[in-house]
């Protein structure tokens, strides 16, 4: 049972200590990816204008739950949002503008995939306003890209980078490694060749097999063979800390290495509990709305979050608030990411759980550490972050 | 009421899995007792355990009424029982209820170590036996071999044993018949005071304590007075039944009859089976013999994962212990694990039933210590003590010996197994006592240490031959030996769950066996954990578990927080069931599982 004060809030506007940003998502790809669980669709046809007046009714919706405040950072995520008409971006952003008053330094990414057509579209998202794109690069050779399921190659992909490069002012990509049959030394060499094209960030995920993906099947059936064990898997971690580091992009989070500052800043509102909207299907939001921190969530099926926004004139399928434990259990997750850790006051806001006992037993076998104020993982701990937030809130 | 002449009792008794419950279907059925289209498999097997293993572990009654071939109408009594040897005290209780007994035989497996034992219990109550061979319509049944095999190994006459398939329907008719013809009557005085014996109690959700009875003399009714007359209790009974199998209302049991009653028991320790149930006034003189009680044989600590439901779980193992008299329990406290009860078994897979049940039906989640014969401890002093917990082992310099109990274990098995089962025997301190034939099938005898036996050798005995050999035993006695206490330590902390006692010569190797076993079930944690074995100070085994190496969710972002939060939420859940030592967390299974050896 939960006694009613397990849900009055602590801070009333903790969300500021992490800023507010906007998130949409475009929930279409030319092929699924093997591996992935996102929200993402094929579709014959889309008609693009129609989504753009969905998202613009979306805008106005949260815009009026959240007036005035400042937005720091617009993502616009998929799917593959480099299949968006550049003309329906721009509408977006435009209002987007309106409705909010932004950051001087607003950082407003796109996911892109890097094929040359979406490429083509790179300049028209430039001029509407996009300032950061985030590509899927995946892999730098095409045994892989193949095995992955991608429609790029890596010359392609390359090809791709550098029209970004040249076009917006900050440009990431990603790689997934611990691949089947990857070597250790295999992953070495094309992480070097990748750092030698990174500008100013990167994302570097190990392989998840997700359930309900065509490789989570093939896992389950004993199909997909050559995946590293643990001992292979923490190796080719311990590596790539390694190596990134040596080229200047150290790790911020558990899979993503910037240049100090060129950090992305809208995940950076994840990671430090902000708020922040999420319109589009399948979107999640946190939104501190009357003094409480609610989840928001839409409507997964393209359509139906379509038609409900054009029906009823809001996506949400759910805005519920959240409990204390349960904001601070969010807190923690997300916190823990970041070398930088969490601020320990902050922690202590989220009501009156005393976890010094567990902290202590983490202190003692080198998991955790506090200094100046903060409370964070590790080097040795960050590779066991779940099993460290298991003890932690045990 | 019903005359004696028209009434039978009589319990069906059977090596396990040889076709009682079936059996049982069929009578009910062809009886009519229950319509075709409310009829399942072994329908009397009514607990989820039991459906789940396809066992059956409580005794079961139901009340036929068959028109016989002289016209006459006739009420049978029939006692459904279990097979498995941990159950045995079932069979032995129920048999004290009836007067004959139906000897279940598979006719495609043939005489077996229960099959045996049963009958030996059977001529002990004083039963009329009737072979019944089962399952002839399998290719592989052999009743003429099986019927020579009744008359060499147990020395009964089998020539008018009945021919059936349960299954399939074959010869129930005939049964009937020879329990009309072939079982005596029941004896009793209608018009002496009350006496009737307290065959069974259980509690029910709806009727609280419910009783099931055996009158002997006398009527009883319903608004009666009665008397248990071991504790003196006096209630007045609310309902009256007989089950078919459901309880149906009647007015009263006269002589020869079984039934139930409810009576608003509250304490339900006033029941207890074997006793004799008189009326309150005039009443009977002199009380029934009784039950012999049961000896447990293996015992363990069961403590609550949550230290808060210990009162809940007093409440269930009372009301457990209420239906299964061959359960012990007592308060145990424990620095690791706080307040439990350590409690008595007939054999492992008793244990297991208990401990599933408390967890089912009563919603607790349990820690089971590792299972332990009773040792008898000679101390320097001149006296003895019992040792049931390894973990209350006194000081050595004050013990002058140890002595374990013993076991006569009678093996059943066909020839071509004979030398895995000797050298199964063998390894586990067994003395050979006797080796007959009868036929391709041996039976050997053995003097056997009980602590060898309790844990997993009917596994390893039927692992070893493909399921042939069977297997029943009887205390025989206690002898010394040269035992000694092996603690595990887990992190360098000792565990006294873990704890057990092992001879000396066998230790190094159990030692070994444990520490293997618990590193696999164990799980990683974030730092290594060294697990040892050790007698006295000196360490005999060592594993070292090592570290957890990567745990960590690859992305995570601002979609993924519900997900991930109600993930780490379920991980949270799952570590309930572990319980912390020092830094260290076991799960509950850990404690029976690790005691297993796989040779
Ligand atoms: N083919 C065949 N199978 C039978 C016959 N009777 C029983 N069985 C099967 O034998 C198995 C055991 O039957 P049960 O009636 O549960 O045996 P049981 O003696 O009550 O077993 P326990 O109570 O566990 O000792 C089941 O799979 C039955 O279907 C029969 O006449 N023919
Ligand atoms: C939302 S996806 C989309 C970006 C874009 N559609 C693309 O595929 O290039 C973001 C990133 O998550 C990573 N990703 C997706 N599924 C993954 C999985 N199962 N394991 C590891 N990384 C994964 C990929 O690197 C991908 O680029
Ligand atoms: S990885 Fe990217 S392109 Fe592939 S299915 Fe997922 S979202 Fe679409
Ligand atoms: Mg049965």
């Amino acid at each position: 049972m939960r006694s009613a004060s397990s849900w009055r809030v602590v801070l009333p506007e903790d969300w500021e200590a992490g800023g507010f940003g906007l998130y949409i998502h475009w929930p279409f790809c030319m092929a699924k990816c093997p591996y992935c669980d996102f929200n993402s669709h094929v579709a014959a046809k889309i008609d693009q204008n129609r989504w753009a007046r969905a998202y613009l009714s979306e805008i106005d919706r949260v815009g009026a739950l959240t007036q005035g405040r400042i937005l720091r950072s617009v993502f616009l995520g998929g799917g593959t949002p480099s299949l968006m008409d550049p003309e329906v971006v721009d509408a977006v952003l435009t209002k987007v503008r309106a409705t909010w008053p932004v950051a001087n330094d607003i950082e407003i990414t796109l996911e892109a995939n890097p094929t040359s057509v979406d490429a083509g579209r790179f300049r028209g998202y430039a001029d509407a306003g996009v300032s950061r794109v985030s590509m899927g690069i995946q892999a730098l050779n095409d045994a892989d890209l193949k095995a992955l399921g991608r429609l790029h190659s890596a010359a392609e992909a390359r090809a791709a980078f550098d029209i970004a490069r040249s076009v917006f002012e900050r440009v990431s990509f990603d790689l997934i490694y611990a691949r089947q049959d990857q070597t250790v030394g295999a992953w070495k060499a094309e992480l070097r060749e990748a750092l030698a094209m990174a500008i100013d960030h990167l994302s570097l995920y190990q392989l998840t097999i997700e359930e309900g993906t065509a490789f989570g099947d093939r896992y389950k059936a004993g199909k997909l063979r050559g995946l590293p064990d643990e001992d292979r898997a923490a190796d080719l971690f311990a590596v790539t800390q390694e190596i990134a580091d040596e080229a200047g992009l150290m790790a911020y989070e558990v899979s993503n290495h910037a240049r100090t500052g060129l950090e992305s800043r809208h995940n950076l509102i994840y990671w430090r509990y902000g708020d922040y909207a999420g319109i589009g299907p399948g979107a999640h939001g946190r939104l501190t709305l009357g003094g409480l921190r609610h989840a928001t969530e839409t409507d997964r099926i393209p359509m139906t979050w379509l038609e409900r926004v054009e029906r009823f004139g809001s996506g949400d399928s759910l805005c519920a608030a959240l409990s204390v434990a349960d904001q601070r259990a969010e807190f923690l997750m997300m916190g823990l990411r970041l070398t930088e850790g969490v601020d320990r006051a902050r922690l202590s806001s989220f009501g009156d759980y005393d976890l010094s006992k567990n902290i202590n037993g983490l202190i003692d076998i080198g998991m955790v550490e506090t200094a100046d104020d903060r409370l964070r993982t590790t080097e040795a701990g960050r590779p066991l972050l779940n099993a460290v937030l298991r003890q932690l809130l045990g | 009421m019903t005359d004696l002449a028209h009434i039978r009792n009589f319990s069906i008794v059977a090596h396990i899995d040889h076709g009682k419950s079936t059996l049982a279907d069929r009578l009910i059925q062809s009886t009519g007792t229950v319509a075709d289209r409310d009829m399942k498999e072994q329908m009397l097997d009514s607990m989820d355990i039991e459906r789940e293993r396809g066992i059956t572990i409580k005794a079961n009654t139901v009340r036929l009424e068959y028109k016989a071939k002289d016209g006459q109408d006739y009420i049978l009594n029939l006692i459904d029982t279990p097979g498995h040897v941990d159950f045995a005290y079932e069979v032995s209780r129920s048999m004290r209820a009836v007067e004959g007994s139906l000897l279940v035989v598979d006719a495609s497996q043939g005489v077996e170590a229960q099959t045996l034992a049963n009958v030996y219990q059977a001529l002990d109550a004083g039963h009329e036996i009737v072979p019944v061979l089962n399952k002839i319509d399998l290719p592989a049944a052999e009743p003429d071999r099986v019927r020579e095999q009744i008359e060499d190994v147990i020395g009964l006459d089998a020539s008018d044993a009945v021919l059936i398939s349960a299954k399939s329907g074959i010869g129930i008719p005939d049964v009937l018949e020879a329990i009309v013809t072939r079982l005596p009557a029941p004896k009793g005085d209608r018009t002496a005071p009350l006496k009737a014996m307290l065959v069974d109690s259980w509690y029910d959700s709806y009727l609280g304590v419910v009783v099931m009875i055996r009158v002997m003399d006398g009527v009883i009714r319903k608004g009666d007075s009665i008397r248990m007359m071991q504790t003196n209790a006096v209630y007045g009974i609310d309902t009256l039944a007989v089950l078919k199998p459901q309880m149906v209302p009647i007015a009263e049991l006269g002589p020869g009859e079984i039934g139930v009653l409810t009576a608003s028991i509250k304490q339900v320790r006033d029941t207890r089976v074997g006793d004799t149930i008189t009326s309150e006034r005039k009443g009977c003189e002199v009380a029934l013999p009784g039950f012999k009680p049961a000896q447990p044989v293996v015992f363990c600590g069961l403590f609550p994962v949550d230290a808060a439901q210990f009162e809940d779980l007093r409440d269930s193992i009372e009301k457990l212990a209420l239906n299964d008299a061959s359960f012990s329990y007592e308060m145990e406290t424990s620095a690791a694990l706080g307040f439990g009860f350590r409690c008595g078994f007939l054999g492992l897979l008793h244990l297991e039933v208990i401990r599933d049940r408390i967890e089912r039906e009563y919603d607790i989640d349990l820690i089971t210590t590792a299972p332990s014969v009773v040792y008898h401890l000679y101390m320097k002093d001149g006296t003895m003590r019992d040792l049931h917990n390894p973990a209350d082992m006194p000081d050595l310099t004050l013990v002058d010996h140890i002595e374990e109990p013993r076991i006569k274990a009678t093996i059943l098995v066909p020839d071509d197994y004979l030398g895995d089962i000797l050298k199964l025997c063998q390894d586990r301190r067994g003395v050979q006592m006797d080796l007959t034939y009868a036929g391709s099938r041996a039976m050997v005898v053995y003097d056997l240490p009980l602590n060898e036996v309790v844990f997993d050798f009917y596994d390893r005995l039927k692992s070893v031959t493909k399921g042939y050999a069977s297997f029943d035993y009887n205390l025989s006695g206690y002898q010394e030996d040269a035992l000694v206490k092996m603690s595990i330590l887990v992190n360098d902390e000792p565990v006294d769950a873990l704890s057990m006692m092992v001879h000396r010569d066998r230790a190094e190797m159990r030692g070994r066996a444990m520490v293997e076993k618990l590193k696999d079930l164990i799980p990683r944690h974030m730092f290594k954990i060294p697990i040892q074995a050790a007698i006295g100070g000196k360490v005999i085994a060592r594993e070292t578990l090592s570290a957890l190496r990567k745990d960590v969710t690859a992305k995570c972002y601002g979609g993924d927080a519900t997900r991930k939060r109600k993930l780490l939420d379920k991980q949270k859940a799952g570590k309930k069931r572990m319980r912390q030592f020092g830094k260290v967390e076991i799960p509950q299974e850990a404690f029976i599982s690790a005691l297993k050896m796989d040779s």
